[in-house]
């Protein structure tokens, strides 16, 4: 949200900014310096955790005025999660979409989305070649057209973290695909291997209106990002791992979003596994994604 | 010690001993690096949301340009092999300037892929031992691996040989063998690296072809060589530089090799997706006819066919060939086609439509315009100090103070 006149207002509020920072230039530099030098987040010990993550959570403080809470909890055992789509109840709202950005802290200017919802032709079928994403109708559905929205699919194969050159990404113990912010480098080697185009890069610092702002955080998850690094969907890591369900599974009206543990016979996933036919995008790339698209009517 | 004279003296060479148009040239090129420069600070301090890639084409013309270059740094030291068969006369000099170019290209490579990382100051995560490198994963890694190495071997050729003739020294002729022997594999290896990074991806099918290794070893045997073609002529020009014109023309007739290899290869790869008609035939409609109203790369495309098939005739036929403006006019269009191959129409395509089958439009933003002049006119300054310095010392008799200057040179 900066602002681009160049008035003399903003070149003497500029001006204090400067003679500001300069006063603090101690402080912050050696922050700076700090997290300069700071580790791959697997190579952290505890200790080192807990004293970056309240760091981090003093200068989001200080950047958004608001107290954040950054957990790094880790992957609960026992788990890996999975999700599953219903093709046939999709209606091409975008709730699913507005929800993921409010909860995940993703930048509204340039806008970054996780999920895309991509309309398609019923006389066409899957074909991504002849959908669209842009569609803007008074109501949706619209006739004639069916909705496959996209987002990680959390491969079980995943050729992201195989590309990345520094280990900046990798798959937790329970499926999820994360990425390291303080340790990706911005080569953008994922998002060209990625076949769902589920990685986004900060093409400039984000902006996030301060009163939308989620405080309750996931180190590996919704913080807020730097400029010049590559998100993506983490099954809302933060809100997965103590029991509640993705936004996006919680605000779909229409029910056509399901998520749960693969390794709990009793879970839904489960039961749609077993009882409905799946299909996975692009399985021809061998990704062996833990995103499932079913029709369930 | 010896070195350190080495080093004031080419310093003295670089700064002081040059001619009028010399100094023109550096003051031209300083003015379009600081044109440059500009540019890319307005990147560093936005971010690369000045440039025109977004989420859909994510990597581009910097990418481009970087690919581009690995050519040049392969083929400018794979042209020693042709001068050690046909034994073309000043080969120690073909060596040290193929090399000096190699070296060149090398780092305006690396400046590429600097000011295309989102975060340049975090590079060192992606080095043994400091960072956590993904090696043997990722073919980044395995790329970087292997510009270093070719780097270090050209650089330190390049400097011994200079070096030695400096101080009137013989050079270790078996070293020197060996490590020229070497940069020739490291030449087809850092080039094979490259098109493997782009190979390895099933995600994006224009790139995902068992041909595009040979493409790039072609298409670099096209436009490595016309730089050095250019720069022979020049200096034998401008000094004692004694190179045939058989030798020339010889490069010139290699080089028609290389371009119908590369013709080959493109037609082969046409054939195969147009005949076949499958979804992927999208890239190359995109490329080539645009879709829709989205034909923003078709001049480009044809563009690059059309100068490349040119140069091929021009090539071909000996009496253009053996006419020195025919033949600088074909070295140029070599040139600017596979520039042209390499920084757009080789990664572009491969973006759009995007794996979603979303289409944006890319074109190089002036950022990013500005930044690549800055990079070629640093990669330029820098290999004209260091062609100043080879020149200095192997045809104009610079000898280091404790040496006398009349003594023979070398070879």
């Amino acid at each position: 949200m900066q602002d681009k006149n160049n008035s003399r207002r903003t070149f003497l509020k500029n001006l204090s900014t400067t003679a500001l920072s300069t006063i603090l230039l101690s402080g912050c530099s050696s922050q700076a310096v700090e997290e300069f030098f700071q580790r791959n987040f697997r190579e952290l010990s505890k200790s080192d955790v807990d004293r970056i993550i309240n760091k981090l959570e003093d200068k989001y403080f200080l950047k958004y005025g608001k107290k954040f809470h950054v957990s790094a909890e880790p992957a609960m055992d026992e788990t890996e999660f999975a999700y599953g789509l219903d093709l046939s109840r999709c209606i091409g709202c975008r709730r699913c979409v507005h929800a993921c950005v409010k909860e995940n802290n993703q930048s509204r200017e340039p806008q970054i989305h996780w999920i895309q919802v991509l309309q398609m032709d019923k006389e066409k079928g899957i074909d991504f070649s002849h959908s669209n994403v842009h569609y803007n109708p008074e109501l949706v559905p619209e006739e004639g057209h069916f909705y496959l929205p996209v987002s990680c699919q959390h491969c079980r194969n995943p050729q992201c973290i195989a590309v990345c050159p520094a280990k900046a990404t990798w798959q937790e113990p329970d499926g999820i695909v994360v990425v390291d912010y303080n340790w990706c480098i911005g080569c953008r080697y994922c998002m060209a291997a990625c076949p769902y185009g589920a990685r986004h890069f900060n093409w400039a610092e984000p902006t996030i209106p301060v009163e939308e702002i989620n405080t309750e955080t996931h180190y590996l998850g919704n913080r807020p990002r730097p400029k010049g690094v590559v998100e993506k969907c983490t099954f809302c890591v933060q809100r997965v791992r103590k029991g509640k369900y993705p936004a996006c599974v919680e605000i779909c009206p229409v029910g056509s979003r399901k998520f749960g543990n693969l390794l709990d016979p009793d879970s839904e996933i489960r039961y749609i596994l077993e009882n409905k036919r799946v299909l996975v995008l692009k399985e021809e790339l061998n990704t062996e994604p833990r995103f499932y698209y079913f029709y369930g009517v | 010690m010896k070195f350190l004279d080495f080093i004031l003296e080419s310093i003295k060479i670089i700064f002081f001993k040059g001619s009028k148009a010399y100094y023109l040239w550096i003051g031209a090129l300083l003015l379009l690096i600081i044109w440059g420069a500009f540019g890319y600070m307005n990147q560093l301090q936005g971010g690369l949301i000045v440039t025109h890639m977004r989420d859909p084409v994510s990597w581009a013309f910097y990418i481009g340009n970087f690919t581009f270059l690995v050519g040049v740094a392969a083929a400018a030291v794979m042209l020693v092999i042709p001068a050690y068969i046909y034994d073309w006369k000043p080969i120690k000099e073909i060596v040290i300037f193929g090399e000096i170019l190699a070296v060149c290209a090398v780092i305006m490579c690396i400046g590429f892929i600097m000011v295309d990382i989102g975060n340049p100051l975090r590079f060192w995560h992606m080095l043994p031992f400091v960072g956590t490198m993904n090696f043997p994963s990722s073919i980044l890694v395995w790329d970087s691996f292997a510009l270093t190495f070719y780097f270090i071997i050209n650089f330190i050729v390049a400097t011994y040989l200079l070096y030695c003739l400096f101080t009137n020294k013989k050079y270790n002729k078996k070293l020197v063998l060996t490590l020229v022997f070497v940069s020739i594999p490291a030449a087809i290896a850092i080039h094979t690296v490259t098109a493997f990074l782009f190979n390895a991806l099933p995600a994006r099918p224009f790139w995902n072809s068992a041909l595009l290794a040979p493409r790039f070893l072609a298409s670099a045997f096209c436009s490595g060589p016309a730089i050095l073609l250019v720069l022979f002529q020049i200096l034998r020009k401008i000094t004692k530089f004694e190179i045939s014109n058989e030798a020339i023309w010889k490069i010139a007739e290699l080089m028609v090799y290389a371009m119908f290899i590369y013709m080959f290869f493109t037609l082969a790869e046409l054939f195969k997706e147009y005949y076949s008609g499958t979804q992927h035939l999208i890239y190359w409609e995109y490329l080539y006819s645009g879709i829709g109203k989205n034909n923003a790369i078709v001049s480009y495309g044809w563009s690059s066919i059309a100068m490349g098939f040119i140069a091929f005739l021009l090539f071909l036929i000996p009496r253009t060939r053996k006419n020195f403006i025919t033949l600088n006019i074909g070295a140029v269009l070599i040139y600017s086609s596979v520039y042209i191959e390499k920084g757009i129409t080789l990664i572009i395509p491969g973006f759009t439509p995007d794996v979603l089958g979303q289409i944006y439009v890319y074109s190089p933003s002036i950022t990013e315009i500005q930044t690549a002049v800055m990079i070629f006119s640093l990669g330029a300054l820098l290999f004209t100090f260091m062609v100043k310095i080879a020149i200095a010392i192997i045809f104009e008799g610079y000898r280091s103070r404790n040496v006398n200057r009349l003594v023979e040179s070398l070879t």
